[in-house]
């Protein structure tokens, strides 16, 4: 089972693996430094699988609760 | 005149910059055939010379992921110069954008590394010199809260140079990377206030109890300006100013004349009365002008406030899961709460949403569920004297309506709301003079494109007034309204009066003595079926016309639906 970044606890860092999806999905991301290899710092959540909001480079970013499940994080 | 262009990413300051660079002759546009807005001003560069300068949309990267990107690659090759505005407090994200724009483009550039003093805060210092160095283009350090580097940035225009930038694709964020680390030194700090307000903000519990307090304030600032701007500057004008020199036209036309009756209106015990008259030179106005014009400058004026603060994609991010039910996106949260005010901006803010459908779906749910501001008011009147509970009971009614026809529009309409993903700048003082020009930019845009369509609109009901079709509809329609909503008929006029001004239909059922059951149904009604002239225009413009035909229909039949039950359901229930 792959860790996703909706595995991660509140405050919580990782480095992300990859991201799994299409070329879309993939573009969006890293246009905002969302990428493999960066190291991401989940920072809230909120209820019945709303977005996430995450912090890159000391940056906060939310995303919806679908994109969060397709980063994966060593 | 040489075109100066300002690229850069979202929330990099790039419209506060353009604000200090130029004067009061700025517009807000659209590129054509799209939402996606662009400002255009003139600034001054030494040798007296003046230049165009354009603040185009925010965007990331140069590949195409959204329209901005595509309408921005546009403008940027049109232009003589650019200037780059980059986040000091984000360096690599930032450069992946320059990288891109000068490994593709030969334009004159300079750079403004904007926020250096927030990035300080956060431990982040950045050598100017060894960017400029790296790559090849003038990099000045800018602030443009406190205007500092300013002064210098028209004088360096002149050094603006082609840069030489080249490297390979698949290499591009090693590249990046090793700019940013020769370029760039982090130090640890604590959290900074800015950053813990951050997380309380988007806390699932804290940060509903914020937004709630937030939202209040707004409300109520919203209302306060407005409502100033009403009574202590439109009416007298209106009144002391226009009103006479009116008077003078009317008894120059003959109260009784057709031409009368198109461009004054009715006399109401033999005065003009501004609300009442319809006439295209007294109602035509007087909506527009002394109405929705101080609400329109009101709603900008703290939208523009918590939007520079930082505050609005928190919101987005709060709203967003309850918005996705209902087929939209947080950010459409935006519309829904200027709709409170005037469903004309509501209308307008829109723009910001991606797809059509999520376009469709918000202005049909603003159109149906939220009454504006102007409604509210007199809708309180009506029910004031059956206090709170008369409000929660309405209140309650438009909310589940709103709820209710989200979910159904999102499964039928098709079409994609793409999941949310939006960069939280750290919240941040607000830039006066740029939040003026806002506003002005904002307001000028409505100014000249809402009075035209409402002085069509008074015309055209009025014409149809004359030739007797809203009395012939009066006559079809009056079944509907007493068995259906146990309204006496009387109340078709206010329907009627509906489309063209909201709270002047709400106040027309005061005499007829509804009780509290009827009250809630018309106030109900009133609000569902269609939206007011100016709005309906506005939509008409922003959907296109099979849009707006579905949309209408939606309306109308969510409005005999919703009345029907709800008076049924009252009587049921012995209200």
């Amino acid at each position: 089972m792959e860790r996703t970044l909706l595995n991660l606890t509140n405050n919580e860092e990782g480095f992300i693996l990859s991201i799994e999806g299409g070329h879309h999905a993939r573009n969006r991301l890293e246009s905002l430094g969302i990428r493999p290899g960066k190291k991401i710092r989940k920072m809230s959540s909120q209820f019945f699988k709303g977005p996430v909001v995450i912090s890159i480079d000391g940056r906060e970013i939310a995303l919806g609760h679908g994109l969060a499940r397709k980063i994966i994080i060593r | 005149m040489k075109r100066i262009v300002l690229v850069g990413n979202p929330n990099t300051g790039k419209s506060t910059v353009f604000s200090r660079l130029t004067g009061a002759n700025v517009i807000a546009s659209n590129y054509p055939g799209t939402t996606v807005g662009y400002s255009k001003g003139i600034m001054r560069i030494p040798n007296s010379e003046k230049a165009e300068i354009l603040d185009i949309p925010g965007i990331y990267t140069l590949e195409v992921v959204s329209r901005a990107e595509k309408v921005a690659m546009d403008m940027i090759s049109e232009a003589d110069i650019i200037i780059n505005v980059i986040d000091a407090t984000n360096l690599e994200r930032n450069l992946n954008l320059t990288v891109q724009l000068f490994k593709k483009l030969r334009i004159p550039a300079i750079i403004l590394l904007n926020m250096a003093d927030v990035a300080r805060q956060h431990g982040i210092s950045i050598s100017t010199e060894k960017l400029s160095e790296k790559l090849g283009l003038p990099v000045i350090p800018t602030n443009a809260l406190s205007g500092e580097g300013f002064k210098d940035l028209a004088h360096e225009l002149i050094n603006a140079c082609i840069p030489e930038i080249h490297y390979k694709e698949n290499e591009k964020w090693n590249y990046i990377g090793a700019i940013v680390e020769d370029v760039q030194k982090t130090e640890h700090r604590h959290p900074t206030l800015s950053e813990k307000l951050s997380g309380i903000s988007v806390h699932p519990v804290f940060g509903l109890v914020f937004a709630v307090i937030v939202l209040m304030v707004s409300f109520w600032l919203i209302r306060f300006i407005g409502e100033s701007l009403i009574r202590y500057i439109m009416e007298p004008g209106f009144n002391i100013l226009y009103k006479p020199l009116l008077s003078n036209i009317s008894n120059a036309l003959g109260p009784d004349t057709l031409l009368h009756r198109i461009i004054i209106g009715n006399l109401i015990n033999h005065e003009i009365d501004f609300r009442q008259s319809f006439g295209l030179l007294s109602t035509g106005f007087y909506i527009p002008l002394a109405e929705v014009l101080p609400y329109v400058v009101s709603f900008y004026l703290v939208l523009t406030i918590l939007e520079d603060i930082g505050y609005l994609p928190r919101l987005g991010v709060l709203l967003d899961n309850l918005m996705h039910r209902i087929g939209l996106h947080g950010l459409s949260a935006i519309s829904m709460f200027l709709a409170f005010g005037c469903n004309v901006p509501g209308a307008l803010a829109t723009r910001i949403l991606e797809t059509r459908k999520e376009r469709f779906i918000a202005s049909t749910l603003m159109a149906i569920a939220i009454p504006c501001m102007a409604q509210i008011a007199m809708i309180s009147g009506l029910l004031g004297k059956f206090g709170a509970y008369g409000f929660f009971t309405l209140f309650g009614i438009l909310f589940l309506v709103w709820i209710g026809a989200g979910v159904i529009l999102k499964k039928y309409i098709k079409g994609e709301s793409p999941e949310i993903l939006v960069d939280i700048p750290p919240y941040r003082f607000p830039y006066p003079k740029a939040i003026v020009k806002k506003v002005w930019m904002r307001t000028r845009h409505f100014i000249i494109e809402a009075i035209p369509f409402v002085l069509l609109g008074v015309l055209i009901v009025d014409i149809l007034y004359i030739v007797g079709f809203l009395e012939f509809m009066g006559k079809i329609f009056a079944p509907v309204v007493t068995k259906l909503f146990g309204l006496p008929p009387e109340a078709i006029s206010a329907l009627l009066v509906g489309f063209l001004r909201k709270d002047v239909a709400i106040g027309m059922l005061a005499p007829l003595g509804l009780n509290f059951r009827q009250l809630i149904v018309a106030s109900a009604v009133l609000t569902i079926y269609f939206p007011c002239v100016a709005t309906f225009i506005v939509l008409l413009k922003e959907l296109g016309i099979r849009d707006m035909i579905k949309s209408a229909i939606i309306m109308i039949f969510t409005a005999l639906v919703v009345g029907g039950a709800v008076n049924w359901i009252m009587i049921l229930l012995g209200l």
